[in-house]
This record gives C-alpha cells, structure tokens and sequence, in this order.
C-alpha cells in the first residue's frame, strides 16, 4: 500500500519494509508492532532539504546535511517513542473499545478549547478516546452565525447536526497569549495588521466591556477579565446558531463555559440557561473547583 | 401506538379536553408530574456531563498539577512548545493522547479533518493566526500534520457530488473543500477502488494537501528554508493501531515518489 500512495510523499518510516536484520528482528520481538524505524533508511534519506538550503560549500554542507540527518533521526525516534508508549499503555489493553470506536464516534460532548499548549481539553478535563469532540482555535473564540463559514462553525455543525453532542463546553484559560494580543492592539479602526490580530478582534465587544470596567487595573488584570469575558461572548454566540439555539430550547443541547487558572489550577464552570418565559438566556449554576 | 408522534398525542388530548373539559383538572395535574419527570431526566444527562468534568479535572490537579508544581509554575508564566500539530476534531484522535505529548509541549490546532487552507488575506483568518502564532511568536520547530482513518469529514469531501445542489450542511461542505485538489487526484488514480479505499486515499493525500498549503503562509515558507522549520505529515489508524510519518518530497520532479531501498 506504501508504494501505491500518490504523488509526492517521502516516506520516513516503513510499515512494512525490512532493510536488514536489525529491522527484522525488531519486528519479531515487538510484535503486531508496525511502526518501525529503519535505521539505514532514515540515514541514507539525507536532507529533504538540500535543494532549497544555499550551497555553502562543500565542507559546511556536508556538516548541515550530518546536523539534518541527527534531527531528522531524533524526530523520528522521538514519534515513534510516544506513540509506542500509548499503543502499549493504552490502545493495546482496551483493544476492543478501540475497536467498537473504530466503526463509530458517538460522544456526548463537544469542546471548544484554546490551541495553547497548556490546556490540551483531554488532558485538563480527562476526556477518554470518543467521549468529546474537540475544536481547537487561538483564544478558544466562537464567531457568530452572520460572520460567514469558518473552521469552527463547520465543526459545530458537524458535532451538533451529525454526532448530535449534548453538551457543548466552550474552555477558556488564564495567561492566553490570543487575549493579550486583544488587549495589546492600540487601535480599532485600523486594519489589523496580522492574522492573530484580525482573529481576535473578533473578541472586540469583551474587550471593550473589559476596559469599560477595569481600566485602574493592571493590564494583566486586565486580560484575566477580558479572557472571562470573552468564554461569555463565545457562548453567546453559539445560540446564533439557528440548529444550536433550538436544541438548546428543547432541551436536548446544553451549554457550558469554563474557565481554567493555570496560576492556582482552579476551574470556574457554568451553564447557560434560558428563561422560558422572556426567551432569554442566562449564566447559571456557577461553580469553581480547586 | 409507538410510530404516534408526540405532536399528535398532544393534538388528541387537546382534542379530548376540549370535548370534556371536566376532565382540565385531572390533566393538569397529571401533565405537570409528566413535566417534572421530563425535565429531571434532561437534567440528569447534564449533570452526568458535569460530574464527569469535576472528575476528570479533579484527577488532573491531582496526579498530574501537584505532583510537578515547578513545571507548571513555570508554565503558568509561558509557553516554548516544540511542536505545531494539526489534528482532526474526531474524538478519538487527540494526539495529545497518541503522542504523549506533556503539558507545554504541543501547540495544537484541531479542526474536521485537520485542514490547513492556503494563504488568504480575508478568509479563513482563524486557522492563519494559529499558524502565525506558534511559528512567530512561539518559535516552534515542527509542524505536524495529522490525518487518522474513518475521517467523517474526508468522507464529506468525497461524497460532494460535482454540480449537485449545494447540501444542507452549508459550513462543513465549505470547510472540507479545501481537501478538493486531494479528491480529485483521487477520483482519478484510483476510481477503481470502492469508496471506503478511496477515503482511506484520500485521507493520506488531504494531509499531502496541507503540507504543501503549509508552504504557502510566507513565515512558515521562509523558516523552513532557513532550516528552522520543518514540516511533516502523518497518519493515525485506530482501525490497525498503526501510525505512519512522512515529509513532503520537494524535488519531486527529479526524484522517484518513494525513497525506499
């Protein structure tokens, strides 16, 4: 199957290839293992990128491409580690609900958490494999419906309409680097000048809320409210969502908002509800856990 | 009686109280116990939703936060991660799972099947500012790119007929377009497979796709020439319990496909 995949793709590790006895030989101890390195294939494919790195002479770039084949061969070992570590620990002991989750996702909630490296959703809040959909964008922020199709509209729509979610949780964080991008950019009217910026300014309205009340604040005070009330502004614009906002009104969908402090690691959850009389919704049920 | 929707059984007791109204009371206070019982069944799935969080979090704080506070003192001031992944929304593939990747250790951008769009000024601003803050302000020196097998959204983007009316999944079909130039090549090398090993094709090739929209973003294009950055594209099967890694061959036009000896 390797050797049929299209076009352009080098590949760095065999699924099945053996080169020599040391790759045989390995296979036979680890098994049903198929992610294999081979050592003398990873050698002998020499930087992939020598046509674009400058001619520096002989003797410099016979060192550049020994430094590339050492990271290049780190890297990979590196992958290989960790993903036989979780086939090992994980995936290989609950092989048949690996295989049950193989025919079919149906989790019961959706995340929608910030790309920091920090605040991985599965690993703060302990989601297992299949139980949560997870989108990941800078500042965790959710557009509304009259801003036009993004990446994270597409994936509400895939979650809510097709997995049929029942639980959306929108995860914010303390020290995000998207919100103090926010709050860094001087002024509104002009064009921002790079794509973090653009993104966020789609978080405007919590910033100008923020200033509006904690102007005497320090600045990072400051960002800690604004990241508050930006989660809000997320959920809010969730319900702009004709297929979000039904659900939520029958029942069947609920949406939560959490804010996690990497400084003391608490988390600040709520709900939000809707009052069934004036079709309005509310922050409910506010909790912190530490 | 089990194919009667509710709509009607509630149009037939209406229909019934309107005959015999003597019978409002009882109704009442039966529909009101049947409203209560509702509402506390819903609530359950929620708090079900809830308890699950508190655990996980709890079970976070305690085996992982309190056990290394240098660590995340440290990292509650900042970020140095190594590592940009791309990885698919699924719920089976967090690769922060697959990848034991610690906390501070990846910068990860998820979304339906791990798409990178190409360099566009006006569109697709979300995925732009996760690409240009990692690789400018965080200095990552990977990139990974992370397609994984029974992709729903790859499914989506070979099932969009040509010239079909446009579905009602409006966002997801304008989303998983950017896979086309993949499809495509595709439908054509190998429209003799069924339509599962096309997908499963396809899946491998959309990563293909990205890697070279990676190329596109100027500061990704010029940090990867300098040596800084480089940028690699993988494969998780859950199915076999396999994970494949490869990069892009930029001297495609002189080299073979396949650098295998």
């Amino acid at each position: 199957m390797a050797l049929t995949l299209c076009g352009r793709a080098r590949r760095l590790v065999s699924a099945t290839s053996i080169y020599n006895h040391g790759c045989l030989q390995r296979l036979q101890q680890t098994g049903s293992d198929r992610f294999q390195l081979g050592e003398a294939k990873a050698i002998r494919l020499l930087p992939r990128r020598t046509n674009m790195v400058q001619e520096l002479g002989s003797r410099e770039e016979f060192m550049q491409e020994n430094i590339d084949t050492e990271t290049s061969y780190d890297f990979l070992d590196e992958m290989r580690q960790r993903f036989l570590k979780f086939k090992r620990q994980k995936y290989l002991p609950q092989i048949e609900k690996f295989q049950a989750l193989a025919i079919a996702q149906s989790p019961k909630v959706m995340v929608i958490g910030c790309a920091d490296s920090r605040v991985c959703p599965s690993y703060v809040l302990g989601f297992q494999p299949g139980e949560a959909f997870t989108i990941r964008n800078v500042a965790n922020l959710i557009t509304p419906i009259q801003n036009g199709p993004t990446e994270t509209n597409s994936a509400l729509e895939f979650a809510v309409t097709t997995l049929q979610v029942e639980n959306i949780i929108v995860m914010g964080h303390s020290n995000c680097g998207g919100i103090a991008a926010l709050m860094n950019h001087q002024n509104h009217l002009e064009q921002p000048s790079s794509l973090v910026e653009r993104w966020v300014m789609n978080g405007k309205a919590a910033k100008l809320r923020t200033q509006e009340v904690s102007s005497h604040l320090s600045f990072d005070e400051q960002c800690r409210n604004c990241e508050k009330e930006s989660i809000k502004d997320s959920v809010m614009n969730l319900i702009t969502y004709p297929w979000i906002r039904d659900r939520v009104k029958r029942g069947e969908v609920k949406i939560h908002g959490c804010y996690y402090n990497l400084s003391d690691c608490s988390l600040e959850k709520w709900r939000l509800s809707s009052d069934k009389n004036s079709n309005e919704f509310y922050v409910s049920n506010r909790e912190i856990w530490s | 009686m089990s194919t009667e929707s509710y709509e009607d059984a509630l149009k037939k007791l209406g229909e019934l109280l309107s005959k015999k109204s003597d019978l409002g009371k009882v109704a009442l206070a039966k529909i009101q116990k049947l409203t209560a019982e509702l509402e506390e069944l819903n609530s359950n799935k929620s708090s079900d939703a809830v308890e699950r969080i508190k655990s996980g979090f709890i079970h976070f704080k305690t085996h992982k936060y309190l056990k290394k506070p240098s660590l995340y003192n440290a990292l509650a001031k900042g970020q140095s991660p190594k590592f940009l992944v791309f990885a698919c929304s699924d719920s089976r593939v967090s690769p922060t799972q697959i990848l034991n990747f610690k906390a501070g250790e990846a910068f990860v951008v998820r979304n339906i099947a791990n798409m990178v769009p190409p360099f566009d000024k006006t569109q697709h601003s979300g995925v732009g500012a996760a690409l240009e803050f990692p690789v400018t302000a965080l200095h990552v020196e990977n990139i990974l790119v992370i397609g994984h097998s029974r992709c729903g959204g790859i499914k989506g983007l070979m099932s969009i007929e040509d010239n079909a009316a446009p579905s009602k999944n409006v966002f997801i079909d304008n989303w998983v377009q950017i896979g086309t130039p993949a499809k495509n090549m595709i439908k054509q090398d190998f429209k003799h497979l069924s339509f599962t090993d096309q997908c499963s094709y396809c899946e491998k090739e959309a990563v293909n796709v990205s890697l070279r929209n990676l190329l596109s973003y100027p500061f990704v294009k010029e940090r990867v020439m300098k040596n800084k950055l480089a940028i690699r594209g993988a494969h998780y099967d859950f199915v076999k319990g396999t994970f494949d890694l490869w990069e892009l061959d930029l001297k495609a036009k002189s080299n073979p496909a396949f650098s295998f000896s």
